[in-house]
């Protein structure tokens, strides 16, 4: 599989990313946001952590507009994998590849702690190798996780399938409790309607190793190698 | 509008910082009046936090060198060697006055600054520490500043991309008018690939980088070295303001000219901005500079010499370029989008010469701006001797149990979760542990190896004792990063003190200084980076001394170290070192008798290298996984923390001979670690300690879901982790 990591100016979770495709059996190539082409071959793009243009108007919104978001929506158009972390999630939202915001998280406070996520459907190329319900424990870092939209919206992503992850207790179960950023329907992560762009808040590529905390984030870089093997 | 002819009356002169004896020597040394500007550049220069007048005679005997050491003090940052061609560069900075006038952006830019002196050495920063002291938590400033400083340390460290990985956190009404924010910052960097300030060759091109100047600063280093009163909040114009986002884009163009080879001298522009920077880089060098402030990317209107050579706006880094290589650098830096200037050259004269609007605003001899600036010998009264308090006339107020539930739910010793998780602590990808153990761990770069890091002092002892204290300090920061099986290496020390002009403080900080380099002689640790904060005082009373430790050690294999965590049921813990019960000056005294007197735990520091020499060869031998060391609040809360942080009880059996059960369990003796394990592996290191004559005593077994101390009632691991959990939320909250 080929991925392209799109770096922005601000972006920081870019090499955090890179080492877990790699380790997944990736080949990486990092591309600067004022390109205009993706790598010829590029089965996934990566929209990495960070803080692009220091979040500053509106976190996502100046990297939404970036020249090489163009050929990402491009991409994406033909069935491309997209993958959009953290701030990567929100510049899917900025730029309309995903609906809704993040807004603030409900305790106004930027917060980093471990936390577990449920699975919602393993039929996607980004999920196979978990288990349907599988609570996943993996990490978030952010100040603006607070998943919001409208309530057509919602209904939409719910009736059609698309939330991917919710946040969860250890043992699978959504409450209120897990889900400290007051995110809507306790939302960490979704797909678009073909279900080949998602956009998630937590970081799966801080968790890939027993030595830094634990391996349940390996599934997600796995599911997309073994995806685009099977589409090769 | 500030013209260059004004008069330069005393009161200026006064205004500026200056001693009326410090001008006189600044007018002898140039044969006239000075010039506003040549006045602001000499207050920059010669105050207290630039010129170390009042600390330089007695920083000298720290020790400073070891076979390890690249670099020791007098640069930007400290450089260590740790194998493998790779270097270890680090610092510790304190940015106190301006956090407690505004406190997020003054710990923002703490953290900008520290970060920017890690990496003008070439280094990319892999962690960030802080060491934070506040007033008492009922003063109404409190909370304030706590939530501001918090937020201003995640806020710049989370942008910037850096984990903090680890800090201290403590609360005393010495801190009311004077908080303390030290930030320390870690960086890697090829051991052949450092980036000095020193300035070679005449009429090489002098480049400034990164952010535009402002009027924002002005004069912050000369707040910085003058004692608050109630008017200081006045000064909040004089606090500058942090853009992490420019400061990473600053380290990515930085590293990226570093390699094509452009780079002679580079030096960041922190305290006294443009005027330190190029100053230090001729002086170091011997040679001239001279600036043309026409070329200076301004971001207002109408700045006057005399404000471009004292702004401290952020983020901007002063260079010295091979010629012909601007045109390489100039497009690196377009890249990234940062302003790039050439604003003026070496040369052979000495001179430190500032043209502006076809004017010369100041020309001064620039080595005695620089590193022949006024030092002084200060006079000092030595802190007085305190008692020994004997264990048995120590009464025990409330039970055992009581106590401990008490102390880790108190300000000091509860958890500080509320405070890193608004840190970005895992970041990178390699942080081995995290915030809330004895040191840090961060793995270095894919490994094999890894960095341990801890920031300590204990300031109570510092006042009682300023010699034992400042060895405790050094010992802790030795002892945390053994008890993770790291091979200490080296320190950066924050020396916080009270005005050097009253002889109490002064005397404090010439104990404390000693006992530091008595023990990193004892500990092979030597200092190889720090920062001197004086005038730490409001309305006339003076801070605790508070000289903090940043610690840096290093682990041949990341993947072998130890923990807190209680990791098994039926693991026996065993006590290393000896115990006789020291309660003058502990949290038990402090926190449940009410009592803050007596003579501090003594250090021996012959004791303190063999007993963590035994910890360190079981931890790397994997014998043992699970070790802390015994601190604040002694066994106790110790063992209290090694059950919480595992979720396994514990029951003490053994009783102490001829010790009152509270002093055996709060003393605060040094030199100690509790172990925990295999009953099988216990005896074989029982037998290994007595055979080289380290004390170890078998304390009980850990299991259940209570901690059980002697003849006391049981207490749940949920009830202590409860009480441990929820001070400082609730505090925050407006609860507690």
């Amino acid at each position: 599989m080929k991925s392209a990591v799109v770096v922005f100016p601000g972006s920081n979770r870019e090499g955090d990313v890179v080492r877990a495709l790699k380790l997944a059996g990736s080949d990486v190539q990092k591309v600067w946001h004022a390109e205009t082409d993706l790598p010829s071959g590029t089965d996934l793009v990566v929209l990495p952590g960070g803080f692009s243009y220091g979040d500053y108007l509106r976190c996502g919104a100046i990297a939404g507009r970036a020249a090489v978001m163009d050929a990402v929506r491009a991409h994406a158009a033909r069935g491309g994998l997209v993958l959009g972390i953290c701030n990567g999630f929100q510049i899917l939202c900025e730029s309309g590849l995903l609906p809704g915001i993040l807004m603030r998280n409900a305790n106004l406070k930027f917060i980093c702690h471990r936390q577990f996520l449920r699975v919602e459907r393993n039929d996607t190329a980004f999920t196979k190798a978990y288990a349907k319900g599988q609570a996943i424990d993996v990490c978030v870092a952010h100040g603006e996780g607070n998943y919001t939209a409208d309530s057509e919206t919602l209904k939409r992503l719910e009736g059609e399938g698309l939330v991917a992850f919710r946040y969860a207790d250890a043992h699978g179960h959504v409450t209120q409790d897990a889900n400290r950023n007051g995110s809507m329907n306790s939302i960490a992560g979704i797909y678009s309607d073909r279900l080949n762009v998602l956009g998630m808040m937590p970081h799966p590529e801080n968790l890939i190793e027993d030595l830094v905390g634990g391996t349940d984030g390996r599934g997600l870089f796995e599911s997309l190698v073994s995806s685009a093997a099977r589409a090769a | 509008m500030i013209r260059n002819d004004v008069a330069i009356t005393p009161e200026l002169v006064k205004e500026h910082g200056l001693k009326p004896d410090e001008y006189e020597r600044f007018v002898q040394l140039i044969g006239r009046t000075p010039t506003i500007t040549e006045l602001g550049i000499v207050s920059a220069m010669w105050n207290e936090h630039c010129s170390y007048k009042s600390s330089r005679i007695h920083l000298r005997g720290l020790p400073t060198k070891a076979p390890w050491v690249i670099q020791g003090p007098g640069e930007n940052a400290g450089v260590i060697d740790i194998g493998d061609g790779l270097a270890c560069i680090f610092k510790m900075e304190s940015h106190n006055h301006p956090s407690f006038i505004e406190p997020y952006q003054g710990a923002a830019t703490g953290v900008g600054g520290i970060l920017r002196d890690v990496f003008t050495m070439g280094a990319r920063p892999i962690a960030a520490l802080n060491f934070l002291r506040f007033g008492e938590p009922d003063h109404p400033k409190t909370p304030h500043l706590v939530s501001g400083v918090v937020a201003g340390i995640g806020g710049y460290g989370n942008s910037f991309g850096v984990p903090t990985v680890g800090g201290s956190v403590g609360f005393d009404k010495r801190y009311n008018g004077n908080i303390l924010v030290n930030a320390m910052a870690v960086g890697l960097a090829r051991s052949d690939e450092i980036f000095y300030a020193k300035a070679t060759g005449v009429g090489n091109p002098i480049v400034y980088l990164g952010s535009k100047t402002g009027r924002d600063g002005i004069h912050g280093a000369t707040m910085a070295s003058a004692e608050f009163d109630d008017a200081s909040e006045e000064k909040r114009p004089t606090v500058q303001v942090g853009d992490p986002f420019a400061e990473k884009l600053l380290l990515e163009a930085c590293l990226e000219l570093m390699k094509s080879g452009a780079v002679i001298a580079i030096q960041d522009m922190g305290a006294a901005g443009l005027t330190s920077s190029a100053v230090e880089m001729g002086a170091k060098g011997n040679l001239g500079v001279e600036l043309d402030l026409d070329k200076v990317p301004c971001r207002e209107e109408g700045m006057t010499a005399y404000e471009m050579m004292l702004s401290e706006s952020q983020e901007r880094m002063l260079m010295v370029l091979k010629p012909g290589m601007e045109k390489e650098a100039e497009a690196i830096f377009h890249k990234w989008g940062l302003d790039f200037a050439i604003i003026g050259k070496t040369t052979d004269t000495l001179r430190f010469v500032i043209k502006h609007e076809g004017e010369v605003k100041a020309d001064l001899p620039i080595k005695e701006l620089g590193d022949e600036a006024p030092v002084y010998d200060r006079p000092y009264v030595e802190s007085p001797r305190r008692p020994v308090i004997a264990p048995e006339s120590v009464k025990a107020p409330m039970s055992e149990a009581e106590a401990l539930l008490k102390l880790v739910g108190s300000p000091d010793q509860c958890s500080k979760r509320w405070v890193w998780e608004q840190y970005d602590h895992l970041i990178l990808g390699n942080t081995v542990q995290t915030p809330g153990g004895d040191a840090a761990i961060v793995r270095v770069e894919d490994g094999p190896k890894g960095l341990a890091l801890t920031t300590d002092v204990t300031p109570r002892y510092c006042e009682a004792d300023p010699f034992e204290g400042g060895k405790q300090a050094v010992a802790e920061a030795w002892r945390n990063i053994t008890a993770v099986g790291g091979l200490p290496l080296a320190i950066t020390d924050n020396l916080n003190f009270a005005s050097p002009e009253r002889p109490d403080a002064m005397g404090q900080f010439v104990g404390c200084l000693k006992g530091i380099g008595e023990a990193c002689r004892a500990l092979d640790f030597p200092v190889v980076s720090g920062n001197v904060s004086l005038y730490n005082e409001t309305n006339g009373q003076g801070i605790l001394p508070t000289p903090a430790i940043g610690g840096v050690g290093l682990l041949d294999d990341v993947t072998v170290n130890a923990s807190v965590a209680f990791k098994r049921e039926g693991d026996a813990i065993i006590l290393v070192g000896h115990t006789q019960g020291w309660l003058g000056q502990s949290i038990y005294l402090r926190d449940v008798c009410g009592r803050e007197e007596g003579a501090p735990p003594p250090v021996d520091l012959v004791h303190e290298k063999r007993n963590g020499d035994f910890i360190r060869q079981l931890v790397r031998s994997r014998q043992v996984d699970t070790v802390h060391d015994c601190s604040d609040g002694g066994i106790a809360l110790a063992l209290a923390e090694m059950a919480m942080a595992g979720h396994v009880g514990a029951t003490v059996t053994a009783m102490p001979e001829g010790l009152p059960l509270h002093a055996f369990l709060f003393g605060e003796d040094q030199a100690r670690y509790l172990i925990a394990v295999d009953q099988d592996a216990a005896a074989d290191i029982l037998y290994e300690a007595s055979a080289i004559g380290v004390p170890a005593v078998t304390l009980g077994v850990t299991g259940g879901d209570s901690l059980i101390l002697p003849g006391e009632q049981a207490i749940s691991v949920k009830k202590l982790k409860a009480a441990h959990e929820a001070w400082l939320p609730d505090y925050m909250a407006g609860k507690a």
